[in-house]
């Protein structure tokens, strides 16, 4: 975690009350406010259709808002053209031009910015040098593999020293393996450089590695802002808690409220729980309580917590480090419990009656669908 | 060793079975090809350089001119006599016009020479060369038996030569036609001229359509695209006369033009360069949108949002990330287009003026109308000869990969 926290005051990118619509009818970004930092990697994490792409590509220029304003620096960029806002941009099919060679893609920005020659060839072998591609700068775009062309698309958006660099889902189009390396080379060279980094991904593994702040979005909507330890340890509402990590939920309704932020909860089968009261309307409102599966412990096999909850094993799969057991409980025929693998100790059998035990703390009362 | 050779064998039977079949699939049409397309190009292109007119009516004399060395005299006494004895033996069997038509090619008055000749040469004479030359003084001319020597066959340069202007003399210099006969170099000209004017103009005309069609959403891009397309429905020949229509004195165009007070007489708009231009970027503007189309349709948007995005306005993303990639588009449908035009004959005889018609023109008028397949097939082949390079050049700069060019 970097600390960006002293430049906060200041941030190099706010989005004020913006608002997008394409037809005129459903709203893509429904009144959008947004600080982004200087320096910070920030992540617009969130299915297709929430707005991410539409938020990246009205702060590069290439969507106007339709209400709103977004400054950069501190000043206005609405009547701004794409090519004048010296944002840097990787798109998610890299756009390599194909008839130049890498170098000539790489020295592009140079070139449009009237760099001499000379100049402009020494740029782009440096940047190329630091995505590790300066021995291939003679070569086409199709010459080059997914990964290095994905390398080449970033060089070119380092070259000319942007403040800000928009990245649309860059690694989507990689394997696996080849995008978690390219994860921690995109993320040392945003620390190397220092630059500002504003990266879309549906992938909440990529977000959680990579950022110092996310951005989750649904509906247009930023749905919470936090850094990865935050969403994934204290998310605010039931969309989060499930679109970040495996999470259990337990429908209920609230019975009582408890002093420090706790509540009292009655599940669908007639039990209670103590849950953390973090977006939950009052006494008589619906809720959806939320555990993540190595919150959650089978009874005997663990400490002892304050809730507790009858369950039945439907089956054990072993993974390795960690063992996942599948129990039907309270209503949740899918809920699922991650516990330590240790040799020797017997582990639950399909059919067996457990009881389920978790803290208070673990277990997050948030808003319960709408009906 | 000899396990890799068994396996490429094997590989190589299975390969062949492959080929067959590929073949097989072919073969039809390649046969179809063969007969009704190479066949008769092949035979056109043998005519420019076969002839074998003159020889099949006067054989003797074809045969003898074989011995005529000195060619800056007459030859002897024996080539007289064959002449002679050709005259008289084709005005019996009334071949006479075949050779006539055949020297007049050649010879300026060619054709009376020979009536002339054959009307006055006396049954007997004891030396046929006086008797031919006072038949016609003509013949005491070597250029004049210069004439029958490049008739004679069976392989003759004349008409490519004729094709190009230039003609040989009886000594076998070739020298340049005299200016009132030269007529095919200028018409060559004046095609490729034509040719590339009108592809110029389809490019200049059709480049913002196909842009447009390739950018619009596909519900009005496959409208506009109908529009494009609707005049590949109608007919050539309509086309044509539909522009016959609007560009007349009293046509829409100058009817209009007057009504509104531009102009306060007819313009001439038709049987002359402006009518051949017109018509013709007309047709042939299909050919150059469509190629443009595919090749833009494939080129993602992103590229020039990339190129804007990394400092480029969008003038200069145009011109330096978009039209370049448009080049194997802007190659192909250039050559189709051009090819076209220098080949078009309907469009220009009949919207064009005497002085405008293309080597087509000439092509059609020595087939159908004079009958010098000769002459044809020659101008047949030049133009042939002229789109092939084409072709070639085209293929050396564009390629299989369309990224040389850049």
């Amino acid at each position: 975690m970097t600390d960006v926290a002293p430049q906060a005051a200041d941030p190099l990118v706010r989005f004020s009350g913006v608002r997008k619509t394409y037809d005129g009818e459903t709203l893509i970004v429904k009144d959008l406010n947004l600080e982004i930092r200087r320096g910070e990697f920030l992540t617009l994490l969130g299915p297709s259709g929430s707005g991410k792409t539409t938020t990246l590509m009205m702060l590069a220029g290439f969507e106007v808002p339709t209400e709103g304003t977004i400054a950069l620096d501190g000043r206005s960029i609405g009547a701004v053209p794409p090519h004048r806002r010296g944002i840097g941009m990787v798109f998610q099919n890299y756009a390599l031009f194909p008839h130049m060679t890498i170098e000539e893609n790489v020295a592009f920005p140079l070139m449009v910015r009237g760099v001499p020659r000379d100049e402009r060839s020494v740029k782009a072998r440096e940047a190329l040098a630091m995505v590790k591609l300066d021995a291939l700068w003679r070569r086409r775009p199709a010459q080059l593999s997914g990964g290095q062309q994905q390398r080449v698309a970033l060089a070119r958006a380092l070259v000319f020293a942007p403040q800000l660099v928009l990245m649309d889902e860059p690694l989507g189009a990689l394997d696996k393996q080849l995008r978690e390396h390219m994860q921690m080379e995109i993320k040392h060279i945003h620390q190397s450089l220092g630059v500002t980094v504003v990266y879309v991904t549906h992938d909440q593994t990529e977000a959680l590695t990579m950022s110092d702040r996310i951005a989750v979005f649904s509906d247009g909507v930023i749905q919470q802002l936090d850094t990865p330890q935050g969403l994934y340890e204290r998310p605010c509402n039931r969309f989060v808690a499930s679109f970040i990590g495996e999470n259990n939920t337990l429908m209920g309704t609230v019975e009582e409220m408890l002093p420090h932020g706790f509540c009292r909860v009655r599940l669908a089968d007639g039990h209670y729980v103590t849950a953390a009261a973090v977006n939950v309307a009052g006494v008589g409102a619906a809720t959806a309580l939320s555990m993540r599966p190595e919150k959650v412990h089978i009874e005997g096999l663990g400490a002892a917590h304050v809730n507790r909850l009858m369950g039945t094993v439907k089956d054990t799969v072993y993974h390795g480090d960690h063992v996942r057991v599948r129990l039907s409980v309270a209503g949740n025929p899918e809920f699922v419990v991650k516990m330590r693998f240790r040799p020797g100790r017997p582990m639950p059998e399909a059919g067996e009656r457990v009881a389920v035990a978790f803290s208070a703390e673990d277990c997050r009362a948030l808003d319960a669908p709408a009906e | 060793m000899r396990d890799t050779d068994t396996l490429k064998d094997r590989l190589r039977r299975a390969e062949r079975m492959r080929q067959w079949k590929a073949f097989g699939l072919i073969a039809p049409l390649l046969g179809f090809l063969l007969v009704v397309f190479v066949a008769p190009i092949a035979s056109m292109m043998l005519r420019s350089v076969h002839d074998t007119e003159l020889r099949e009516v006067w054989p003797t004399v074809t045969r003898a001119i074989g011995d005529w060395h000195d060619r800056t005299r007459v030859p002897g006494e024996p080539v007289f006599a064959a002449l002679a004895a050709d005259l008289k033996a084709s005005q019996q069997a009334k071949s006479l016009p075949v050779a006539a038509r055949r020297l007049n090619y050649d010879l300026r008055n060619g054709r009376s020479l020979v009536f002339s000749t054959a009307r006055a040469l006396p049954e007997t004479a004891t030396s046929w060369t006086d008797a031919v030359t006072a038949a016609n003084p003509r013949w005491a001319d070597p250029e004049t038996w210069g004439a029958v020597a490049r008739a004679s066959g069976p392989a003759t340069g004349y008409f490519l030569l004729a094709a190009l202007d230039r003609n040989r003399t009886a000594t076998g210099r070739i020298v340049q036609a005299p200016p009132e006969e030269a007529l095919f170099v200028a018409v060559l000209k004046r095609t490729f001229v034509v040719g590339l004017a009108v592809t110029g103009l389809c490019l200049l005309l059709g480049y913002p359509v196909a842009y447009l069609l390739a950018t619009l959403p596909p519900d009005r891009g496959n409208l506009l695209m109908i529009l494009v397309l609707l005049p590949f429905w109608t007919s050539l020949l309509v086309r044509t006369a539909a522009w016959v229509v609007v560009l007349q004195e009293q046509g829409l165009v100058n009817n209009a033009l007057i009504w509104l007070g531009v102009i306060d007489r007819p313009m001439r708009l038709i049987y002359n360069q402006v009518g051949v231009y017109v018509a013709m970027t007309h047709i042939l503007l299909p050919f150059m949108i469509l190629p443009l189309y595919s090749v833009m349709k494939a080129i993602p948007p992103a590229y020039v949002r990339a190129a804007r995005s990394l400092g480029a306005s969008p003038t200069t993303a145009f011109l330096r990330v978009y039209v370049p990639q448009t080049l194997p588009g802007i190659g192909a449908g250039g050559l189709l287009v051009f090819i076209m035009a220098i080949g078009y004959y309907i469009t220009p005889a009949l919207v064009g003026g005497a002085g405008d018609q293309l080597i087509s023109y000439f092509i059609a008028y020595y087939t159908s109308s004079s009958v010098n397949w000769g002459l044809a097939s020659a101008l047949g082949a030049v133009l042939l000869s002229a789109t092939l390079a084409l072709y070639w050049v085209y293929n050396r700069l564009v390629g299989a990969d369309g990224v040389k060019l850049g």
